[in-house]
């Protein structure tokens, strides 16, 4: 835990990880699962699973369609026996179907990815590559259906990733940038755009000469790599309060999914391996490549990481991901990192009401009045956040809920606000 | 997906930089200890009493206020006792027991509990307390009657006093080296000029106050009692003189600095800063009070909401 400096005067600049160039970049695959889970997101919100069941037999790059008329699917990432299908609900409320698969050691490739490949129609590939490691939404990210989406025009890769302590992209910088390489080309030929910028820390911009894209560096200081701060600080353009860089056609993607992509074409085979940070209790960082859909217990298990009552479990890293309460849950496309805190590390939250002590105004990176804007959305008043407080400039970094003298959980705040306000909305437009 | 071992849930971010209430409140009690110091070895045991006397009745209060109201007892925070301290730290050494509980009374129940607490005082707590007191029982706060009975070896005249009511022929004994020193009565922890220094630079240098505040009030007082000296030297104090008797320091560094009641955005805190530095002199110079640092606070607290929406336009709103 990165602590208040004893001169708090000068803030604590919170750093992004360097990995040291020239020095080996260390990864640990782990990859002996007996059982994989896959989580669907069901955006739809049916009931019943009808075209997938206990029983089947599925293939290691299978295209699984779970219900009628959507054309939403999942990829399984191992061959073997669908055990057990049952329902998830995730952070915000989010419905996930999570399919069990027991796993055959040896994998069988489902061959329809090949044959789509040696066509060499990049539309027909495209439709199994919804998701990536590193990259959970390619398909709506990349706008490749216009209809629902502008259309990208710039694409941005990210070279470092958004929280602390996580190295993924910088290890991909390290070790593939023959797949990088590669991926880049293929992302310009699908989105008919050469606009492509690499956005790296200035230690590791040596290391991209060869790439043939435009490189910008971005101090490493967090939450500068977050990608509306790319878009100010890099590309001087403003995303409006409440948009998104897509909104700007601006597309962001992790040089992990890039790497990924790369591969794709070159082993005609869906990359089902995910690059993972692993912070340990004392903060100490390991990389895995584990398989999507490995189960996190299996993982710690493996690096000797012990969990007990009262510790906390989380999937991505220590300012924006999420607590999660079973160790049974599976890695996902992006699950970025597996964090444990022993109990003793924690600082809970508190009730305490802010006391105007001004530390999250000099920590927000996006000029938002905090601690006007906690007193507002503790009073349930949505409107006025929005509209006068800056609830949607809100970047989501956490850096006011880090300094926050009174421990007030002031992102918990912030979400829990963007969320009733889109309800109220919502609620508004149903009645109107 | 179920097991024994429960882990805690909780929401972004799981970092914290382990800032608290408490050591705030610790803090800021610490870096009083050298001006308080000074005060107790000046006036002897009477000002350790008001001192202690005052932190446990303002602790005491807090915790009757705590229960009832039905409020998680706060007293830990720290933030009642360093009320307490500061309250003390105007006082005379003189000041009678009853006086302190009132003074107390009002700081946490009228001037903290009754607004929410810990972060809704919408004044200074102290300076509340503290202005009720001055217009209630003149007597016992004039120092120079107060302290009447003391010699500490140097002028026993309270220097704004004498400024006010001499002239300032009255106050050419008084050299800033020896007011910096605490060679001048005054409240207990109010008069050494050092002691107050070192210790509000301490809070600054840890991020405890906010030094915008502090330097825009110093700044005010030096600026507008200059021109006041400037126009007229004969009947206007040096600005030196302004900046270190009376509650001048001890307002810089532990009153106008109260995170509540002062604003948090930088041309606000300037604003106030630098406005109640002025108010501070035009009180002193013109006005019918001895001194004016705590009106010009608490006046400036009541400007504080409006002054602190002028604040930057939050990212991507407006276009
Ligand atoms: S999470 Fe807090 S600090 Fe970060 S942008 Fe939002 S309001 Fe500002
Ligand atoms: S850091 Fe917390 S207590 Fe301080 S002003 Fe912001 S919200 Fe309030």
């Amino acid at each position: 835990m990165i602590k208040r400096p004893f001169f708090g005067l000068i803030q604590a600049r919170l750093k992004y990880p360097a990995l040291i160039p020239d020095q080996p970049v260390a990864i640990k695959d782990i990859d002996l699962s007996s059982k994989i889970v896959l989580l669907y997101e069901n955006k739809t919100g049916q009931q019943n699973v009808s075209r997938l069941k206990a029983g089947d037999k599925v293939k290691t790059g299978q295209r699984l369609e779970l219900f009628e008329n959507t054309s939403d699917y999942i990829i399984s990432t191992a061959t073997g026996e669908v055990k057990e299908i049952s329902k998830h609900t995730g952070y915000f409320g989010r419905n996930y179907i999570s399919i069990t698969i027991a796993r055959n050691p040896e994998d069988q490739w489902d061959e329809n990815f090949k044959t789509a490949g040696q066509a060499g129609n990049y539309e027909d590939v495209i439709k199994f590559l919804g998701a990536l490691p590193g990259e959970a939404g390619l398909s709506t990210l990349l706008s490749l259906n216009p209809a629902e989406h502008p259309p990208i025009n710039k694409i941005v890769i990210k070279g470092i990733d958004n929280d602390l302590l996580v190295a993924n992209n910088q290890t991909i910088l390290r070790t593939q940038l023959d797949d990088l390489k590669n991926g880049i080309d293929i992302l310009s030929e699908i989105m008919h755009t050469t606009d492509i910028i690499f956005v790296v820390p200035p230690a590791l911009k040596t290391q991209l000469s060869e790439l043939g894209v435009t490189v910008k560096t971005v101090k490493p200081k967090y939450p500068n790599h977050f990608p509306h701060m790319i878009m100010k600080n890099v590309l001087r353009e403003i995303v409006p309060a409440g948009k998104s860089p897509g909104d700007s056609k601006t597309g962001f993607i992790n040089a992990e999914a890039v790497a990924a992509l790369g591969m794709a074409f070159r082993d005609r085979e869906i990359p089902i391996y995910k690059i993972l940070t692993v912070i340990k209790k004392d903060s100490s960082v390991v990389m895995v490549r584990a398989r999507v859909g490995t189960p996190v217990k299996d993982i710690l298990d493996t690096l000797g990481i012990e969990l007990n009552h009262g510790d906390r479990l989380v999937l991505g890293g220590p300012m924006t991901g999420h607590a999660v309460y079973s160790e049974d849950l599976p890695v996902m496309y992006d699950t970025d990192a597996i964090m444990v805190q022993g109990k003793k590390q924690i600082i809970l939250s508190t009730d305490t009401q802010c006391i105007n002590c001004g530390e999250c105004i000099r920590a927000c990176p996006a000029k938002v009045p905090v601690n006007m804007l906690v007193r507002v959305l503790e009073n349930g008043l949505y409107d006025d956040a929005a509209d006068e407080y800056g609830l949607f400039s809100c970047i989501e970094c956490g850096l006011c809920a880090y300094v926050c003298s009174a421990r007030i959980p002031v992102l918990h705040f912030i979400m829990l606000g963007k969320h009733e306000y889109a309800l109220l909305k919502n609620a508004e437009e149903s009645n109107a | 997906m179920h097991s024994q071992k429960l882990f805690i849930g909780s929401h972004a971010p799981y970092f914290h930089n382990g800032n608290s209430v408490a050591s705030k409140s610790y803090n800021i009690m610490f870096a009083a200890l050298p001006a308080v110091g000074m005060g107790i070895y000046q006036y002897g045991i009477p000002a350790l009493a008001v001192i202690t006397f005052s932190i446990s009745c303002a602790m005491l209060w807090e915790l009757i206020m705590n229960i009832a109201m039905k409020r998680p007892i706060s007293i830990g925070d720290g933030d009642a006792a360093a009320i307490g301290l500061i309250l003390a730290m105007l006082l005379p050494a003189t000041t009678p027991w009853w006086i302190v509980l009132t003074g107390t009374f009002l700081a946490i129940v009228i001037g903290k509990q009754i607004f929410g607490g810990l972060g809704c005082n919408p004044f200074n707590p102290v300076l509340v307390a503290f202005a009720i007191l001055m217009l209630s029982w003149k007597n016992y706060l004039d120092f120079d009657a107060a302290l009447l009975n003391y010699d500490l070896g140097f002028k026993m005249l309270y220097p704004l006093g004498a400024l006010k009511h001499f002239g300032i022929n009255a106050i050419g004994d008084f050299t800033s080296q020896g007011l910096l020193m605490g060679q001048q009565i005054g409240g207990i922890g109010a008069s050494c000029g050092l002691g107050l220094i070192i210790g509000g630079l301490y809070l600054i240098l840890r991020g405890y106050i906010r030094w915008e505040i502090v330097f825009s009030f110093l700044i005010g007082i030096f600026v507008t009692a200059l021109l006041y000296n400037i126009s007229d030297p004969d009947k206007y104090a040096a600005p030196m003189f302004h900046l270190l008797t009376g509650y001048t320091l001890i307002g810089a560094f532990f009153l106008a600095t109260e995170d509540s009641s002062s604003p948090v955005n930088l041309v606000p805190m300037l604003l106030y800063g630098a406005g109640a530095g002025i108010f501070t002199v035009l009180i002193r110079n013109i006005g019918a009070f001895v001194d004016g640092v705590v009106l010009a606070v608490l006046i400036f607290n009541v400007a504080n909401p409006l002054l602190d929406k002028i604040r930057p336009k939050a990212l991507g709103k407006g276009i």
